[in-house]
């Protein structure tokens, strides 16, 4: 009797199991339903916009025709402005406070302004690079200061995941290269940095990826409505995808709809490369670490 | 002759542990000499201290005297990394650094900037010799090192320490986590180095020590009980804590 209750509890016990394991797979089915029909959609729209025409010429007919190769050219010119000054500064400041610094007031301070940093509006980021930037500085509406503007957007996520990269490197790896007669610094170099470096590119794009696609920070800073040309200097304003998308969306009458979901479909592109490219890098780097 | 000296030594950490506590000891050349005792007795402190790897730790208080070689190794002054290459340590987990077999070799000479590839070619093969596993890995030099086994990583780790050319080994409890035979063929390499290096061990047992020991410390709670051969410790015990301990009464 009583093997009996037994053998059909632990029958109910797996049945529920089987349903919640069932459960979880619909639930992570459905968080990327709307990521595939959003694409989905997109690529349907923006489509018949493709041709070479689109992504190489200038827009012409006030922007309703022609392409938008200033705009692509200007968001990968304000990627690799942003690459430039956030990467080095951000895993810079990642060893120091995963490394170097001492655990007191002072640096739990730091770490809890990255977090707030990270939480900010980009807007606010937007009008504190007009004020300092291209006000105060007078770097004027440019490239120089648009990319300025999106690092410091991007150093708390690149500072934070290259932190967390780092701290995985076990310790004992530390307490070894000291115990063999290395520097601090060489432990970082060559045991470290090597360790962490596909964690710290995940950061990385990351963080790339979302300045890509901020109109916000680059709206006071560095975007121009209409600019039929290429930028020819750093100091130059810049037509980018995200505010360009922003403009044919909102501000030109009678704008055909495949050159907006076209313009879209270019930026998705855009980052859907950083991407590629990155997971190249990234497991390279695996396939070479020995761990 | 007395390679190592230590006088009056007391460390204690900032959590206001007293890890070592007074303690004198003097650790002959060319001889294996083995600190027992329960764990938590400060052995592993007292290693950290001989090579200064205890400034990573969090000590708030160091006084007494450490002497290598007539010099004194707690000097805020004294060159660290030359100390730390002259006194080597193997740990008690085999720890390979993340690279290949070849490379954890070579990973404290390449530090010292030793580039010549025929120098490090050298000097690989002379440690992985002295820790018998030459002739185990030769054909693999480049395979990562946690592809070999844990007693091979370990004695891995012995060949990484001696290819600095120490004076002094240390082994804080090598074969805890080995097998039977790696743990023999340790125990036979470190007889065989005494000859030229100054090994001082925490043997994972007791048996260990008597095995393979000169000179044995027994240490209890921070303090140093009893220190002499280790025919006079297994025989002879001075202290009645030494003789329960090594008769198994506790421990």
């Amino acid at each position: 009797m009583q093997q009996t209750a037994k053998k059909s509890n632990v029958v109910k016990q797996l049945r529920i199991e089987k349903l919640g394991f069932s459960l979880l797979t619909i639930l992570s089915i459905a968080t990327v339903i709307p990521i595939i029909a959003v694409v989905i959609y997109i690529i349907y729209l923006g489509a018949p916009a493709i041709s070479w025409e689109f992504v190489s010429a200038m827009p012409s007919d006030g922007m309703r025709a022609g392409g938008i190769w200033p705009a692509i050219v200007g968001t990968f010119y304000l990627t690799i402005g942003t690459a430039i000054f956030s990467v080095p500064l951000g895993i810079a400041a990642a060893i120091y406070l995963s490394e170097y610094a001492p655990v007191n007031k002072v640096t739990q301070a730091i770490r809890l302004a990255i977090i707030n940093l990270a939480g900010i509006p980009s807007v606010v980021y937007g009008l504190f690079g007009l004020g300092l930037f291209v006000i105060f500085l007078n770097f004027g509406t440019s490239i120089l200061s648009a990319s300025l503007t999106l690092s410091i957007m991007t150093l708390p996520v690149i500072i934070s995941t290259t932190e967390e990269a780092l701290r995985a490197v076990p310790q004992s790896f530390r307490v070894v290269s000291v115990s063999l007669g290395a520097t601090k610094w060489q432990t970082i170099w060559r045991l470290v940095l090597p360790q962490a470096i596909p964690g710290i590119l995940t950061g990385v794009v990351l963080g790339l990826e979302r300045a890509a696609g901020e109109t916000a920070p680059i709206l006071f800073t560095g975007a121009a409505f209409f600019l039929p040309r290429l930028p020819n200097s750093p100091l130059d304003a810049t037509m980018a995808l995200p505010y360009h998308l922003f403009v044919i969306s909102t501000q030109v009458p009678g704008m055909p709809i495949q050159i907006q979901y076209g313009t879209v479909l270019v930026l998705l592109v855009f980052v859907l490369i950083m991407n590629i490219i990155v997971t190249v890098i990234r497991s390279r780097a695996r396939a070479k670490r020995q761990w | 002759m007395d390679k190592i000296i230590v006088e009056n030594l007391s460390i204690t950490y900032s959590d206001g542990v007293e890890s070592l506590f007074d303690i004198n000891l003097r650790i002959p050349i060319n001889q294996i000499t083995a600190l027992i005792g329960p764990s938590g007795g400060g052995k592993s402190t007292l290693l950290r201290v001989l090579n200064r790897l205890n400034d990573l730790a969090d000590v708030s208080k160091t006084t007494g005297k450490v002497l290598i070689d007539g010099i004194d190794v707690l000097d805020p002054t004294l060159d660290v990394i030359a100390l730390r290459r002259k006194v080597g340590i193997v740990f008690s987990r085999p720890l390979p650094l993340p690279l290949s077999i070849y490379q954890n070799v070579s990973y404290g000479l390449e530090l010292m900037g030793e580039k010549r590839k025929i120098v490090l070619d050298n000097a690989v093969e002379r440690a992985l010799r002295l820790a018998e596993l030459w002739d185990e890995l030769k054909e693999r030099l480049h395979d990562p090192a946690n592809s070999i086994s844990g007693g091979q990583q370990q004695r891995l780790c012995l060949a990484r320490t001696l290819s600095l050319q120490p004076e002094i080994i240390m082994l804080d409890e090598p074969t805890s986590a080995l097998d039977p035979v790696s743990t023999a063929k340790i125990e036979t390499s470190l007889i065989e180095l005494k000859k030229d290096f100054t090994v001082i061990i925490a043997p994972h047992n007791t048996q260990q020590a008597g095995r393979i020991a000169d000179q044995v410390a027994f240490f209890l709670q921070g303090k140093l009980i009893e220190f002499s051969s280790a025919e006079e410790i297994f025989t002879r015990p001075k202290d009645k804590k030494t003789q329960d301990y090594i008769s198994g009464k506790f421990g």
